[in-house]
């Protein structure tokens, strides 16, 4: 379907859908999602059967603060949905997708690694690309870019714009 | 007691072997814990980190245009996708579209940098693999590409030549030819390989019904490029979602039916062909000349960059004109290196068919001259979250050669 | 057939004249230390240990294969196994995760060893001054030679690569 027929279709079903720039995108509520992500597959005329990406976007002083967002596309159909889920940030958990889109485990890991975000129900949910034990969650906008404590040395490296002297 | 009594008396118990991250075949610091019985794999389970980088968080502290060189050293053997996924989501997010030289010159340096990342593919396979001769000859056809490349971009990887509105610098006099010379010479090596490896007993026992992952099991795991079309469904966003001009280019999407590694070793080896008609067809498009970056001065890199003696930096007459004729140059410049773009509002989705699958950028501005979000789908890390389904009740030997087919590249899935 | 001239090395009766030189060659004689014949063997065929890591390590398997042949210097082997190696050449990015694994490579190879950080990122950190990657393998473990680049050409590496035997010939000595 072309973005425009598409926008409409899923208008129909979830009304906070705009189209900008080509895509689509709809929002939706934190307990709405597994239940659309499931009818969004098996509707044989959205057919989403592949999900390209589950992350996360960081907006400290909004609320809800993190935004998840699922980009999900069709094989069949050859079109794109982007989904979008606002997480408050007193609790930020969110379902998780796995059992749907098993490609989902990863990404979720990652954005559980990098932003601290939990999902329920994720069969392993354990930090992905930091070491294990690492304290905090880098990619959250509160957080610096980073200094790097250097492992042999016991020193501290400041980050490269602190570096005087 | 019986011999039958004796062997049913021998405790068994399964084996935790750890693969890497320091290993000669996992393609970079992958690191599997296996799970086995004998040879035969129970479980396996793919531990990544190892690289990485931090690049989605340092691009949030850097101008637009420093982007480009940090997102080109993701997936660090096909850094023009990188750029080209990047520039194009930050152009729709401007609502500007690079001049047609430059979309022509985009495509010729992927669909080289393509080949150049299939025979990277091909040479360390081989040599995982034990066929050790195919890595030198790999590595020697990839020499002739990165001497285009540095010929053009002054680099021979991780180039940072496609920007914002368009490409950095022009083809230099002599690369046109160079790349004829290439496309004549490649189609003859290819064919070498095959008679190397397409017909021998050990490559086709050690890859044949290897590493079978069917076609839903593959769209259910996300996986996309030649493992997905190995099983038969011609995914290629090429194809599916044309950018860049690729709508008018004739190009085949090679698809396979048997879906296991030999499949997508031919599809490799095929696509390099395919990869060869589209740069021919760029080079006779490229007799027309044209301006390389977008004319808006508030989007356009400011620099003239030329060849001189000294390799590649700023043209003479450029750093005269804005060292001594023109203060408003200079202090336009000076704005542009160092604030550069200031990128409108929104978010983008932008996907590439990368030589390992739909590589895609996520970026999120909120209208300042720095990136709010960006992030990179890289292929390999949804690709490799397929091996324990490809890998489980094989070989460990089947292991290497599975992870040699699915050709991840860390630097991409650890970021 | 040309001699190569390593200081303090004496040729038997007559040292300084090119025949005597040729002669005592063609008995096959030279006299030196034990010290300097064992450096001169060291340098001639290192081992590298297979350390690549991310974009710097392409290039070293570009400068490994035919093109810009690393055989010439008797390095083509690259052991996989660290007790066989004495050269790590850090090619590439070190990550917090990978620190750990560099450290215990290099505490499994015998010794002598030399380390060659590669590229800037393995040097200082390179572009990426972050939380994720490991400012210098200086840090972790002690480098002989730094090649700067991002990525290094082939010939930098193999210039630093040159620099290395000279240094391991100057130092020779027998541990």
């Amino acid at each position: 379907m072309r973005p425009e027929e598409l926008a409409q279709r899923i208008r129909a079903e979830l009304p906070e859908t705009i189209l900008a720039r080509g895509e689509v995108v709809a929002v939706v509520a934190r307990e709405a999602l597994v239940p659309t992500l499931e009818r969004l597959r098996a509707d044989p005329e959205t057919a989403f059967d592949l999900l390209s990406q589950v992350t996360a976007t960081d907006w400290p002083g909004r609320e809800p603060r993190f935004w998840l967002s699922y980009d999900l596309y069709s094989t069949r159909h050859r079109h794109r949905l982007r989904v979008k889920v606002g997480l408050p940030e007193a609790d930020p958990r969110a379902p998780s997708v796995a059992g749907i889109y098993p490609t989902a485990d990863w990404h979720e890991r990652e954005v559980y690694d990098l932003f601290g975000v939990v999902f329920d129900g994720h069969p392993d949910l354990r930090r992905i690309l930091l070491p294990e034990g690492w304290e905090g969650h880098p990619l959250r906008k509160t957080e610096e870019i980073g200094g790097v404590r250097t492992r042999f040395h016991g020193t501290w490296v400041p980050p490269v714009d602190r570096r005087g002297g | 007691m019986s011999e039958r009594e004796g062997v049913s008396a021998v405790r068994q118990e399964t084996m935790i072997v750890n693969m890497g991250p320091q290993h000669p075949s996992t393609h970079g610091v992958l690191r599997l814990l296996l799970e086995l019985d004998g040879e035969t794999v129970l479980a396996c389970r793919p531990v990544v980190g190892y690289l990485h980088t931090g690049i989605e968080k340092n691009t949030e502290y850097r101008t637009w245009q420093q982007g480009v060189t940090f997102v080109t050293r993701a997936d660090y053997l096909s850094p023009f996708f990188n750029e080209l996924a990047y520039t194009l989501a930050v152009e729709r997010l401007l609502g500007i579209e690079a001049p047609p030289r430059a979309q022509v010159l985009r495509v010729l340096f992927c669909e080289l940098n393509r080949i150049a990342s299939h025979l990277v593919w091909l040479a360390t396979s081989g040599m995982e693999l034990g066929a050790v001769s195919v890595m030198l000859y790999g590595f020697r056809e990839r020499e002739v590409i990165l001497d285009i490349f540095e010929m053009a971009t002054g680099l021979r990887m991780n180039h940072a030549y496609l920007r914002i509105g368009g490409v950095v610098m022009d083809l230099p006099p002599g690369a046109e030819e160079k790349i004829r010379d290439f496309c004549a010479m490649l189609p003859g090596r290819i064919a070498e390989y095959e008679r190397l490896l397409s017909r021998n007993p050990i490559w086709l026992e050690r890859n044949v019904g290897v590493g079978v992952l069917s076609a839903e099991d593959a769209i259910a795991l996300g996986v996309t490029g030649p493992t997905l079309r190995a099983a038969g469904v011609p995914k290629d966003v090429r194809r599916d979602e044309p950018y860049s001009g690729y709508e008018t280019y004739e190009f085949e999407v090679v698809t396979r039916e048997a879906a296991d590694c030999y499949a997508r070793y031919e599809i490799r080896l095929e696509e390099m062909r395919q990869s060869l008609r589209i740069v021919e067809q760029c080079l006779e498009r490229l007799r027309e000349p044209g301006p390389v970056m977008v004319e808006d001065p508030k989007v356009a890199w400011p620099a003239r960059l030329e060849v001189g003696p000294d390799g590649i930096g700023n043209s003479p007459a450029y750093v005269r004109h804005i060292m001594e004729e023109s203060m408003e140059a200079l202090i336009h410049h000076f704005k542009m290196v160092t604030e550069g773009v200031h990128v409108p509002a929104g978010e983008v989705y932008q996907p590439v068919e990368s030589p390992r699958g739909e590589l895609g950028m996520y970026v999120v501005s909120d209208g300042e001259h720095r990136p709010y979000r960006v992030r990179i789908r890289d292929p390999s890390f949804v690709n490799l979250q397929a091996v324990p389904k490809m890998v489980e009740g094989g070989l460990v030997a089947d292991v290497i050669a599975v992870i040699a087919s699915v050709d991840p590249v860390m630097g991409g899935v650890d970021r | 057939m040309p001699v190569e001239r390593i200081e303090g090395v004496h040729l038997g009766a007559a040292s300084g004249a090119p025949e005597a030189t040729e002669e005592e060659v063609r008995r096959g004689i030279l006299l030196t230390t034990l010290d300097r014949a064992v450096s001169w063997a060291r340098k001639q065929s290192m081992w590298p240990a297979t350390f690549g890591l991310a974009c710097c390590a392409i290039e070293m398997m570009s400068t490994g294969a035919g093109h810009y042949d690393l055989a010439r210097w008797g390095m083509e082997l690259f052991r996989a196994s660290p007790r066989q190696a004495d050269l790590m050449i850090v090619a590439g990015r070190v990550s917090q995760k990978m620190a750990p694994v560099l450290r215990r490579i290099y505490d499994q190879m015998p010794e002598p060893k030399w380390v060659i950080s590669m590229g800037v990122c393995a040097s200082a950190g390179g572009m990426f001054t972050n939380y994720a990657v490991v400012q210098g393998v200086d840090t972790i473990v002690p480098v002989d030679v730094y090649v700067p680049g991002c990525p290094p050409r082939p010939e930098m590496l193999m210039y630093g690569i040159l620099k290395l035997q000279q240094k391991v010939r100057r130092e020779g000595r027998i541990r």
